[in-house]
Formats: C-alpha cells, structure tokens, sequence
C-alpha cells in the first residue's frame, strides 16, 4: 500500500497552524506580480480566495459557470455560520467546537484540520462585520447567536435565513473590488473543461466559454478548485441545477486523489418529490426543527389527511428512538430515520414518500404570531412551491441529498496529490468527516478561502519564482485542449435517443437506491454493473440538439458523463468501507436498534481513490487517522 | 392541462428573433413553471430540435439566475416571486403563455431567454463594497449596530441581482438594484467613510452602462422577489445629493 | 456632471417651483369667485400689479425658465430612457404593477404643454401686447376676456381636461420629486404623499371650479 502525506506541522494540536504560519515561505511583494493564480468556482471559498489572493499582488485569473459570481451555490445556505466567539458565555472554545465538529463527522476527519477551522473561526466573523454582512444583532448593537443541530453551545451567526447569501455578497464585493484594482480578471459563462499539468505540475486550465463555444487556454502558476459539491450526482437533491462535480473529477483524471467519496449528508428537512418531471428537492432550514415535530401515522398506508389523524396514532418516531435529542437529532441520524419508516410503509403524501413536520403544539404553546415571526419566509416559500399554508396543516418533509463530505483528498496545505493544484470549500474531502454539522459549511469554504490558502498558496508560489514560464503553446495545452474538443464532437455525434437529463437522472435514481441513505454490499455490487451498463448506453444513446456554440444540453452531457463515473467511485468507496460512519451507513454494520456500527479498528483512514483509467478498478490509498486529542467514542444521541 | 406556449426564439444578439408558438400537454400543477420549460426541450430534443435557452440555477429563489418575462410581467403573474417559484397552479387548461427575455439596452440577448447582466456586476466593481481587506478586520463586536440598523440594512442587502426592476421598469433604470447596495452599505457604520466616494462611482457607472432614470413609477418594488422599498432609492438619491453638495 | 441622477434633479427643482407657482396662481385667479363688480376690479388690478413689479418679473423668469427646462430635460430624458429600453415586449402587461399617471407624465405633461400654449395665446399675449379696454381703474379689463371665454363650452371642456390632466402630472409629481431630492424617510415619506395628495386635489379642485362657476353663473 502506498502512503500518502498529509504534511501535518509538528508540535502540540493548538499550535500546529501557528508553527506552519511562521515557517511557510512567503514571495517579497515585488516578485507577487509575477505569479499568476486560477481560481474555478466563484462560490465563498473562490471568491474568498481569489480576493485575498489579490490583495497580496498576485494576478488572478477567476472562473464560473454562471452569468455573475454572485450566483455561486453558497448563495442559498440558509441557516448560518459557526464560530467559537463564546459571545453567549455559555463555554464554548476553540477546543470545544473543534471537539463537536470532530465528534460530528464521527471521528472521521483529521484532527489538525478541524482545529484550524475552529480557531480561524472567530476572525472569519471580525471580517465579514467589516465587509458589512449584516448579521443579526441584539437590541444593545451586538452580535446574536442560536444553536444548531448537534451541538450543545449557541455559536451560530445568522443573516436571517440567507446567511449564505450574504457572506457570499460580501465575498463577491471583495472579488469585484480586486476586479477594479486590476488584479483579478473575471470569466464568467465559463466552464472549465480540462486540467493542464505540465511536469507533474498544475499549469493551467481549458476553459469552455460557454457564451460562444469557444475552447480556451489560460496558464497560471497555481490552480484552485473552489467548485463546490458534487450532491447534484443524485439528480434531485437540494443543489442549484447547474452545480457539478466536472472540474474535480477531471482532475481527478489527470491524478489527484478523491476522498470520502461515498460520504453524502442527505438533509432531513426538504420537500418531498412530487412526480417523475421534478428538477430538485428545495430545503427548508433545519432551524424548523427547534419548534416543528416530526411524525408518520402508526398505520400503514394511511390515506387519511393529517389532521384527521387522531394524537394516539401518530408515531414521534425521533422522541421515540431519541429522547435526548428528540426532533433535533443529527442529519444523518433524522434522515436514515425518516427513511426507516418510509420504507415500512408508513410514509406520508401522495407518493408516500414523506413525514409530516407539525407546528401544531408549537403553535398552541407560543401562539402564532410567535411562529410566524421565526418562520414567515419558511413558511410562504412552502406554500408558494406547494399551495398549503403550514399554519393549518404539517408540512411534508423527506430527506435529500444535500452536501458531500467527500471530494478532492488534500493535504494541510488543502494541495491536491498534484503539486499546484489546491481545492477548497466543498471541493475537498474537508474537515467534516462522515458527517457534516450544521452551519460548519460556510465556514470551511470561507476559512478555506480567507485564511488557509493565501498562507499556503504563496508557500507553494514561492517555489515557482524560479521555474521558466510556461505559455499556452506548451503541448500539453495543445493536447488537452484536443481531448476536451474530442469529447464535445463525441456529444454531438452519438445522435442517440436519449437527453442528457434521462441518464441523469438514471444515474441519480440508482443511486438514491443503492448508494443513497443507506447502502449494502449486494446493492452497491449491483450499482457498479448497473453504473458500466448505464454508461455504455450513455456513449450510444446520447442525444444533443443544437451545435457547439451556446448549448445547454452540451454543457450537461459532459456533468453527466463526468456523474457517471463519479457515481461508480462512490459505490466502490462505500463498498470498501465495511462500518457505518456518519452518513454512511451500511446496513450490515448495525446494531439490533439500527444504530449504526463503526468500526475504529479497520477503518480509521481516509480513503484516497487513484484513477486508473476507465477499464480498471480505482486503486486505494489509506491515509491513517491518529487521534491525540480526544478519544474515539461512540456518538449517542439517545 | 394543456397549455398553447408564444416563446421568443434568437439566435444571438444580432440576429432578429421571433416569438414561435409550441403547444404542451401533461402539465401538471405541483411543476413548477421552469420543470414546465424542461419538459418542452425534452420534447424539442427527441423532435431533433435546439432547445429552448433558459438561465436558472438555484431553483428556489436565491440565486437570481433566472428572469423570465410571462405574459408580460417580470417573472411571472405573481407579485415577489422568482420564475423559478412560480408553479403552474398560477395557470390554467387551455391558457396562452407568452415567455420572452427581460429586455433592455444594458441586458442584450445571448439566446433565447438568455440574457447577459454583466451591466450589474460592473455597477459594483465601480464601488459596490466597502474596502476591507482580509486581516484588517477589528474584533466584530467592537463595532456595535443596533437591531434596527442591521434589519434595515439587511432590507436592501437581500438583493439578489436578478435584473427584474430593470425588466419592469418602463425606463429600464436600474436605480433600484444600484440603490439597494448603496442602501445597504450606507446604512452600516463600517461603510459611512467611503459613503460619498462610493455613491458617485456607482451612479456614474449605473449611467454608462446605458440604464434609463427612474421616474418612482415603483414597479420594480411590486416585481422584486426580495420586496426591496422603493425608499432606497430615496435613500440613495438623497446619498448622491449630498455627496455632489459637500464634493470639495 | 451630467447624468440620469442631475437630470431628474432638474426636472424635481423645476417641477417644484412650478407647483409653488399654481399656488400663486390659483389664489389669484380665485378673485374670480367673487361678486362680479368686486372681481372685476381686484383682479384687473392684480394682474396689473402682476405685469409691473421688479421682483414679479425676476419671479416670471424663473416661471418661464421652470417651464422650459422642465419640458427641455423631460425630452431629454425620455429620449434617454428609449435607448436604454432596447426592444420593446411583445406582449406587454408591465401595466399591473404601477399606477397609470405615474407611466404616462409624459403624455400628461404634453397635454399640459398644449394647454399652456393656447392658455398664454388667449391671455398672456392678449394681455401683454394687444391693446384692451380698461376698466373702471384704467386697467386692462381681462376679467371680461376671462368671462367671455368661459361663455362657451367647448373652451370650458378643454380647460377642465387640462386641470384633469394637471391634477394627475401632480399627483405624480410632488412625490416624485421628493423622492429625487432624496426623502427617504418611512414616516415623512408618507407624510409627503399625504399632503402631495391634498396639494393635488386642492390645485386641481380650485382650478377646474373656476370656468365652470363663470360658465355655470
């Protein structure tokens, strides 16, 4: 087995980002305007980056697919963002965030990792105060906080329910800022199609400009991914239509490592599906689990509307299994539950695919005035996508894919296994673990973006000071260039009967089935045959209309032959891990309850997948996980 | 239901463009109007036929990617929605839907329902934040603001650039979407310094980028999907006057 | 600097002087609700004290002035504002979501325009450089101008569409423009449309009462 480096710092947990800082090599600002950085993905860790990148006096050059940075996916991120400011005074500390996230991803993530996130966490907020990020305040001026799921401290800043969308203003004006001192140059309507690595080096991108078709080149001395999750793999899932695991999996092709593959957080609050022509599950923020209670009538099958359904017969599955945590149970926890009942029989709607989510004893207790004022927004998008006022009636909420653990693996220094080649936020396989918490999202892309890579980003940078200057008329431009106008010929010329969407969502029904909320060693076999057979089909079938200028269905077919594959790593990595972690959960690894089982002794790594080629199996690298700080300990929310 | 569909068809800025007719049957009303559109390329598709070019991402009213006019109203029939939260409920059996793109000078065609909005993100490259640099931050709380403050900010901060004032607005201004981050910047403490320097870089580039004046007819107010009160633009004006008063 | 902001200013400064001015005018012209004899020599003799005093005449300017900058920069903005439009919709229902006067000031303000044009030819001019029977106090008897033109109806109907007319272009307008001057204020925003509407009703009452009380006496 071969290793892989994490380049952990030396010294004690707490002061291993300090030892890095005050060793990493720095470029003198003179030499900054030499070097040049592509940033993919405007979301907050791109933007983020890009920006204080170029406040430094590097040139960047920054890349999305949308029509504006601003429209990046980190822009719907409802509920909040941690930080361990102990501003509430109730004993919250690096420590104990760095302790809960840890326990969170169920101690499947690196210790070093997840305490720079806590202990970068406060300065995050100092500065998106600055850049004007109206966060909620209290009526004395100052900052306010709540609680989230999952965590016993209230750490959580809010921007009502459009937290996302306001860091990520505040990160997009900070990008535009550097737009008009010059440093950054902005391509937006471009998608990158290909990564160029020029001796075993990260060199520069072709990018798919995708206003005219055209394929270009763009050099640099560093590449950052920053394109977010790949959730959307599932077709119906809570992300924007348009979000897409491209950009890693094609680095993946030319040699960096992917991590956690399997690792997906499905988010227990979302609509449910209503028929075969629906293009996503809209979330609603978890924060309606503080008041809502989420039930299934007792009986199966049961047509009767909710309200009709008498108190004794309504099964509180979650206080039942959980009286801990009752309705505020983990994701991963709520989620598999709600399936588990689902899947019995007992589910709710039409397509009895649902719970219910009830506001009724809220609603009694605080009066509904009180809900209104917490929920209004929750409430009028409910009603607008499904025309019920929740007021009168439960909602109905089922889980859906949501956010991926997994991604590009990388070292401290978030460099992938090619040297110059980064990947942040979502992208990389993070600091979340098997499992995610709340409100922590936003804070690894921004901590990602402001914090980490403008330290280790110039560390890498200075090294390249004195290697030639490569140009876009380097072979491997040329050649990758070819490649990527080979595979939209390839699109266009299959003239099969089939749109990209149907193998999209082919791909993504599958998954829901066998690599979904909960997984076994029989489907996931089946899911890797079904997923070779699926893309047989898909280079014969494929039908796109239109040529290859400004195409949607272009630009689809390529996320959905890059999904395919993808699709088939993640059934092999979740085949692989032989315990239930996080939100993997296979179901031989269960107690008698249906509680999941981890296994710390087999499988306390990360696994880092190789791409060898399409015909060969994905080969595994193991990067074990030490822990110094804290002990494993099962995570019970009974 | 079945549906009678009137869509503008171009090919790229420059050619001339035509609305073509489409019929689609099997709509039911939980789809939303968008599901409703991918329905109708997939049909396209199999007819062997380009499809229809939409902008949309998020789908759930945030992203503000899409922009759609229907039947001639700026995302749609109802009031502070998003094309992509209107749901064919807001339709009937038989109904004629006329789709175009949001037209205006600053907004040229790209294909279809595509439009290109740069104009936006160049009125906030001239200005559009306050200069803080990563490091430079003070310790969050030692810059109180009161609740009221923050709200109010947060009002106009909602924007989400979605070009519908501009679309509505019968002089295609975009006095709304410059006045709701001006509004909001100005409103908060840490953007006071720069208050004056910023509100005349904005309007000077909100003018180049060839958007009409405001005549407070307060469309854009009805149409926006975040609700943002025409006083910003009040808010904004008064901004501007003062800044040209006390320009030294 | 000129931009879309200083030509809106243009427009509200003007538009606000001229509103100030119907005051005057209106009270004035209020005179000719009193009993015949009374009206006759009071308002002979204001609209000569009108024609005579220095400041009056500054004033005048201004009015004149007022007068054409607003009309000038509303044709300059709405030529502005048609090249921003671009192509125009096919199917148009932009309509819903705005009251019908504040879209069309134009087409009211240019009714106005007409109105002014016939309004200073029958009076203005008259009074100012054609000679006129004198009144009982040598001067120029325009209240018996002003009687005899509200003899008829049709002149009565084209005044009272006008007030109409002007009525609307108010209740637009005096919000507008201070909303261009900057009132950005909830409460005193409301306050503003509050009076602008009363302002509006009181001008647009007081004028239209006027012709049909001579032509009706």
């Amino acid at each position: 087995m071969k290793k892989i480096d994490s380049k952990i710092p030396e010294g004690p947990l707490a002061d291993k980002w300090n030892n890095y800082k005050a060793k990493a090599k720095l470029v003198n600002p003179a030499n900054r305007n030499k070097l040049s950085v592509i940033v993919v993905g405007t979301g907050l860790a791109g933007s983020s980056c890009a920006a204080s990148l170029a406040e430094q006096g590097y040139n960047i050059k920054s890349f999305c697919f949308q029509d504006s940075p601003r429209r990046a996916h980190s822009v719907a991120a409802q509920g909040g963002v941690n930080a361990s400011k102990n501003y509430k005074n109730d004993g919250d500390s690096t420590f104990r965030m760095f302790y809960d996230t840890i326990k969170g991803g169920d101690f499947r993530s690196r210790e070093a990792n997840v305490y720079r996130l806590a202990e970068c966490s406060a300065s995050l907020i100092d500065h998106a105060v600055a850049q004007g990020v109206p966060f909620a305040r209290e009526y004395g001026g100052y900052l306010n906080n709540r609680s989230f799921g999952g965590v016993q401290v209230s750490r959580t800043f809010y921007a009502r329910g459009q937290t996302g969308q306001q860091l990520l203003l505040g990160a997009y004006q900070s990008l535009l800022r550097q737009v008009n001192t010059g440093k950054v140059t902005m391509h937006t309507r471009h998608e990158m199609v290909e990564l160029v690595v020029i001796d075993g080096k990260a060199k520069g991108i072709i990018a798919r400009n995708l206003e005219t078709g055209t394929l270009e080149r763009h050099e640099a001395d560093a590449v950052v991914l920053a394109t977010g999750g790949y959730g959307k793999v599932y077709y119906l899932s809570t992300l924007a239509m348009g979000c897409n695991g491209s950009a890693i999996w094609r680095a993946h092709k030319k040699g960096a490592y992917m991590a956690g593959v399997s690792w997906i957080q499905f988010h227990p609050t979302c609509l449910p599906q209503h028929g075969e022509n629906q293009s996503k599950l809209t979330l609603m923020s978890e924060s309606l689990r503080n008041d809502g209670r989420i039930w299934v009538s007792k009986k199966v099958g049961d047509d009767r509307l909710p309200n009709s359904i008498p108190e004794e017969e309504r099964d509180y599955y979650l206080e039942r299994r959980y009286p801990a945590f009752g309705n505020l149970a983990p994701r991963d926890i709520s989620s598999r539950a709600a399936k588990e009942r689902i899947d019995a029989g007992f589910g709710a709607g039409a397509m009895k695919n649902a719970v219910y989510l009830d506001f009724s004893k809220a609603i009694i207790a605080q009066g509904v005035d009180k809900i209104k004022a917490k929920y209004s927004n929750l409430f009028s998008m409910y009603e607008k996508i499904n025309g019920i006022d929740a007021y009168k009636e439960p909602m109905l909420i089922s889980p859906a894919a949501h956010f991926t653990m997994g991604g590009l693996w990388v070292d401290y220094e978030l460099m992938t296994t090619i040297p110059g080649l980064f990947a942040l936020g979502e992208a990389n396989f993070s600091d979340h673990g098997a499992n995610r918490l709340g409100a922590n999202s936003l804070l690894q892309a921004c901590v990602d973006g402001y914090f980490i890579a403008p330290y280790t980003i110039p560390n890498y940078l200075s090294g390249e000071l004195k290697t030639d200057k490569i140009t876009t008329d380097h072979p491997a431009f040329a050649e990758a260039e070819i490649a990527a106008r080979r595979q939209l010929d390839r699109f266009l010329n299959t003239k099969g009967k089939f749109s990209a969407d149907y193998f999209h969502k082919k791909t993504g029904k599958l998954l829901y089935e066998k690599c979904g909320l909960s997984r076994s060693k029989e489907n996931l076999e089946e899911a890797i045959i079904s997923l070779k057979l699926l893309k047989e089909s898909f280079e014969k079938d494929l039908l796109i209309t239109g040529d290859d200028t400004l195409n949607s269905e272009l630009e689809k077919a390529g996320r959905v032959a890059d999904y395919i594959e993808l699709a088939e790593l993640m059934c092999h990595d979740a085949l692989q891990r032989e315990e239930s972690c996080g939100a993997h959960f296979r179901e031989e690894y269960q107690t008698t309850e249906g509680e999941a089982v981890r296994n710390d002794s087999d499988f306390c790594y990360v696994s880092a997948w190789e791409w060898k080629g399409a015909q060969q199996p994905p080969e595994l690298y193991k990067e074990p996980l030490t822990f110094e700080s804290v002990e494993l300990a099962v995570r019970s929310y009974k | 239901m079945k549906l009678f569909l009137k869509i503008w068809r171009q090919l790229n800025a420059s050619s001339k463009g035509e609305m073509v007719n489409y019929e689609i049957d099997g709509i039911s009303e939980q789809m939303s109007f968008l599901e409703m559109l991918d329905l109708l390329n997939e049909s396209l598709i199999q007819l062997g036929e380009r499809v229809i070019e939409f902008d949309h991402d998020c789908r759930e009213g945030i992203c503000g990617q899409c922009g759609i006019m229907i039947n001639g109203r700026a995302h749609g029939p109802l009031k502070h929605t998003t094309t992509c939260q209107l749901h064919m409920r807001s339709f009937k059996d038989g109904d004629t839907i006329y789709i175009e793109p949001f037209r205006a000078a600053a907004f040229p065609i790209l294909r279809d329902l595509k439009i290109n909005r740069k104009s936006f993100d160049a009125i906030i490259t001239s200005g559009g934040y306050i200069n803080a640099g990563t490091g430079q931050a003070p310790e969050a709380n030692s810059i109180p603001i009161t609740y009221e403050q923050s709200e109010a900010a947060f009002d106009t901060a909602a924007c989400i650039g979605c070009g519908a004032c501009v679309a509505t607005c019968k002089n295609s201004s975009a006095a709304l979407f410059t006045s709701a981050k001006v509004t909001h910047l100005s409103l908060l403490p840490q953007g006071q310094l720069e208050a004056s320097k910023r509100v005349i870089a904005m309007v000077r580039q909100m003018d180049a980028e060839g958007f009409g004046s405001c005549s407070n007819t307060e469309a854009c107010e009805v149409e926006c999907p975040q609700d943002i009160s025409v006083l910003s633009i009040a808010k904004m004006n008064y901004e501007y006057n003062k800044a040209v008063l006390l320009k030294k | 600097m000129k931009n879309t902001l200083n030509n809106k200013l243009i427009m509200a400064s003007t538009g606000l002087f001229l509103c100030f001015f119907l005051v005057i005018h209106l009270l004035g012209n209020l005179q000719l609700l009193l009993p015949e004899d009374v009206a006759r020599e009071q308002f002979n003799w204001y609209s000569h004290m009108l024609s005579g005093n220095l400041l009056i005449k500054i004033i005048s300017w201004i009015l004149y002035a007022s007068l054409i900058g607003h009309a000038v920069y509303a044709l300059i903005i709405a030529v502005k504002n048609n090249t921003a439009n671009g192509k125009s919709y096919q199917y148009d229902k932009r309509n819903f979501a705005s009251a019908w006067n504040s879209r069309n000031m134009g087409i009211l303000g240019t009714i106005l325009l007409l109105f002014l044009i016939v309004h200073f030819k029958d009076y203005w001019y008259t009074y100012k450089f054609t000679a006129l029977p004198v009144d009982a106090n040598g001067n120029k008897d325009l209240y018996e101008i002003v009687v005899s033109s509200f003899s008829q109806a049709w002149y009565v109907i084209i005044y009272e569409i006008s007030f109409l007319a002007l009525g609307f272009h108010l209740l637009h307008g005096f919000f507008s423009a201070s909303r261009t001057l900057g009132l950005y204020h909830p409460k005193y925003a409301k306050a503003v449309k509050i009076i602008g509407w009363f302002y509006s009703i009181a001008i647009t009452g007081g004028f239209m009462a006027i012709p049909l009380y001579i032509y009706f006496k």
